[in-house]
């Protein structure tokens, strides 16, 4: 109990300046949570879903918080230059938990799309009119309560009914502070019967800081309507990155989720994704490169609960050195949801004796007439596709290299936005290569 | 230009390489011949430097140099090639990649820039015809679901793009039909300069007919125990093994 008092004692003393630099519809869900947060406490190594990661230790320490939401000092444009060439979004930032009004993108969006943050209340009055921004406050984790006990503000996306989005939307977090910070990040993404809409998220840290960032995000996919979701995380050995995100798909709507991480410290992504009516379709996709002492922890929960469903899983890791990654995926078909076609498969590379690897593939099936498989493999590079190469005259260094790129593009060729697959591509390269810090065109990363 | 001495080799700490002497002058091509288990690939995988095998004795000098104090890409960069028997399926690295890293290593290696996209594109197309390759299968994953003809003929594709001067044919036979195997063997003879010598690793006459190999050995328990001319291959395929082994009273 004493590790969850230092985060319930902040909230009980400082519970009217998070008010006051809050919005209602955050403020009337915080004792509630804090409640869940304060039942439940950090989940120990007990908790089946986080068997994985050592939450409490993360949450030790003793971060600062941004309550009175000062302006953090800093241009995003003149910060951040890392773009995706060849394809052209909306970009917005995100400067630790709020979404920086000073840059926002020049070209307007199209009618029926909204970005912005909750604090913009006119628009979340045409939001709420037709949904309830946060359905999902606490539920059965105590990270998303906690999430919503401290968190001031949530980005909100919506995206009107039949509208398509041509453009994609970035939203780039950068983290900033001179000391120890936790930030809490909401997001609520709605995309109604028949929208669009293509979202990257990606994740920075720009100052070389112990971090530790909570973010929940909650995606309403509505009938017939396509979202799809990437989301990379190129951040570094100090940050601790606890991201719970949860969907629902509609009839005939599809999901795509990709989780990417190439540099982190510790990161632990939830992801629970709903079918709730038939037909409905889901492709969750993640990869992580882990060297050093990296840790990434992916656990998804895929709830058939509607007939002629479809999911789809592939989840790779490459793990180097001393890191440690972890995958649990567990994919529940309940009786109503015939028809149902799943599949799951965690493949894993552990490059040294030292490099961990944990994989529960989990597949529980309720219901008559469905295909699903799911499976998973730990192994280590082809010695004979290595050798091969050498006898070609290709060093051993470079070998190692081109396996592991072939490893993990596999994840990447199942997505669909063509300029952000080759990008993704020269990403990982880099990072293989050790050199992802050094991007020419990135005045952050050049700094360090 | 090789010469190998009183080599013996052990694999999984069995010995099967006894005690070979083989000498290769430049532009020779020896035929290696024997039954299953007499050591033939064990000697093809020894000279590339296969991390399994181990050289317990002997020496093996190629150009001058200790080619066992050299790692497998170095003696790839000297010339040294071997056509697989069976050719490994590297799904996820395309063959332009693959082809690319080689290239360009072996060049980096004799001191000369990276080819530029544009020369070593039209590199591929030009050599792919020689071993009438088609356009689909180098667009590919590297052999992933070729067919046993086809990885083949990428072997000699690849080493037309590398221009070895010793070439390793492990069994380069097996597999093709009649077709297959003389656009194979005929692509090898287009490829072949006055200096690029080879060591032909077969059971049958039939390779051989179209490369004319200057000298003819036999292995048996890990030792050569006989050399002729052509004609002892021709001589082989008609009488089998049993003969020989008779007239050396093994």
């Amino acid at each position: 109990m004493k590790d969850i008092s230092q985060y319930l004692e902040l909230f009980r003393t400082e519970r009217d300046l998070i008010d006051a630099h809050s919005v209602p519809a955050l403020n009337a869900l915080r004792d509630e949570a804090a409640a869940a947060f304060e039942r439940m406490g950090f989940p120990s190594k007990k908790v089946e879903r986080y068997r994985y990661t050592d939450v409490a230790t993360a949450f030790a320490p003793n971060y600062g918080l941004n309550l009175s939401r000062l302006h953090i000092p800093v241009n995003p444009y003149e910060a951040f230059r890392c773009d995706i060439p060849n394809l052209s979004t909306s970009v917005y930032f995100v400067v630790n938990d709020s979404l920086y009004k000073d840059a926002l993108p020049k070209a307007t969006l199209p009618k029926g799309v909204i970005v912005d943050s909750l604090n913009a209340l006119s628009m979340l009055d045409e939001v709420q009119a037709v949904h309830s921004p946060f359905s999902i406050f606490h539920s059965e984790d105590s990270l998303t309560a906690l999430n919503s006990m401290l968190a001031q503000d949530a980005l909100l996306i919506y995206i009107r009914a039949g509208v398509r989005a041509e453009r994609p939307i970035q939203v780039v977090n950068i983290l900033r502070s001179a000391v120890p910070l936790m930030v809490n990040r909401k997001v609520r993404i709605v995309a109604e019967a028949g929208a669009e809409v293509r979202l990257l998220f990606c994740d920075h840290a720009a100052d070389d800081q112990d971090f530790l960032a909570t973010q929940v995000m909650e995606v309403s996919v509505g009938e017939g309507a396509h979202v799809e979701l990437y989301e990379l995380e190129e951040t570094h050995a100090r940050c601790h990155r606890f991201a719970n995100l949860y969907a629902d798909v509609a009839a005939g709507g599809h999901l795509t989720h990709a989780t990417l991480t190439l540099t982190n410290g510790l990161t632990r992504n939830q992801t629970d994704v709903c079918l709730s009516g038939k037909e409905a379709s889901v492709n969750l996709l993640g990869c992580a490169i882990t060297d050093g002492q990296q840790h990434v922890d992916n656990n998804t929960l895929i709830d058939h609960r509607a007939p002629g469903c479809t999911s789809r899983e592939l989840y790779k890791y490459v793990v180097d050195e001393q890191s440690e990654g972890a995958f649990a995926g567990r994919i529940l078909v309940r009786e109503q949801a015939g028809q149902t076609e799943s599949q799951e498969t965690n493949a894993n590379l552990v490059c040294t004796p030292e490099a961990r690897i944990w994989t529960q593939p989990m597949l529980e099936i309720y219901a008559d007439d469905v295909q699903c498989s799911h499976g998973s493999t730990v192994g280590q590079l082809n010695d004979e596709a290595l050798f091969y190469m050498r006898q070609r005259g290709i060093s051993e260094s470079e070998a190692r290299l081109l396996l592991k790129q072939a490893f993990a593009s596999e994840v990447l060729n199942h997505i669909t936005l063509e300029p952000l697959r080759d990008r993704l591509h020269y990403l990982i390269d880099k990072r293989f290569r050790g050199e992802l810090n050094h991007c020419r065109t990135c005045r952050l990363c050049n700094k360090s | 230009m090789l010469e190998i001495k009183n080599l013996h080799a052990t694999v999984g700490g069995k010995e099967i390489l006894k005690g070979i002497d083989l000498t290769i002058g430049p532009g020779e091509i020896h035929a290696l011949m024997g039954q299953n288990g007499a050591g033939k690939s064990t000697l093809s995988n020894v000279l590339v430097g296969h991390p399994a095998y181990t050289v317990t004795e002997g020496s093996i000098t190629f150009n001058g140099k200790d080619l066992l104090a050299l790692s497998p890409d170095e003696r790839s960069h000297e010339g040294l090639f071997l056509s697989f028997q069976q050719p490994v399926e590297i799904p996820g690295v395309s063959m332009v990649n693959f082809m690319r890293a080689a290239l360009n290593a072996k060049r980096k290696y004799q001191g000369l820039e990276p080819l530029d996209a544009g020369s070593f594109l039209k590199l591929m197309r030009e050599r792919r015809k020689i071993v009438e390759l088609d356009n689909k299968l180098t667009s590919r994953s590297v052999n992933e679901g070729f067919s046993g003809g086809e990885k083949k003929r990428n072997e000699i594709f690849q080493m037309a793009m590398l221009e070895p001067t010793m070439c390793i044919l492990d069994e380069t036979d097996s597999g093709l039909d009649v077709d297959a195997l003389r656009i194979v063997a005929e692509g090898f003879n287009k490829l072949r300069t006055s200096d690029t010598s080879a060591i032909v690793i077969t059971h049958y006459q039939r390779l051989l007919d179209y490369l004319k190999p200057d000298y003819v050995h036999v292995l048996m328990g890990g030792r050569i125990v006989k050399t002729g001319g052509p004609e002892l291959a021709i001589e082989i395929e008609q009488r089998g093994f049993d003969w020989i082994k008779e007239s050396l009273d093994i």
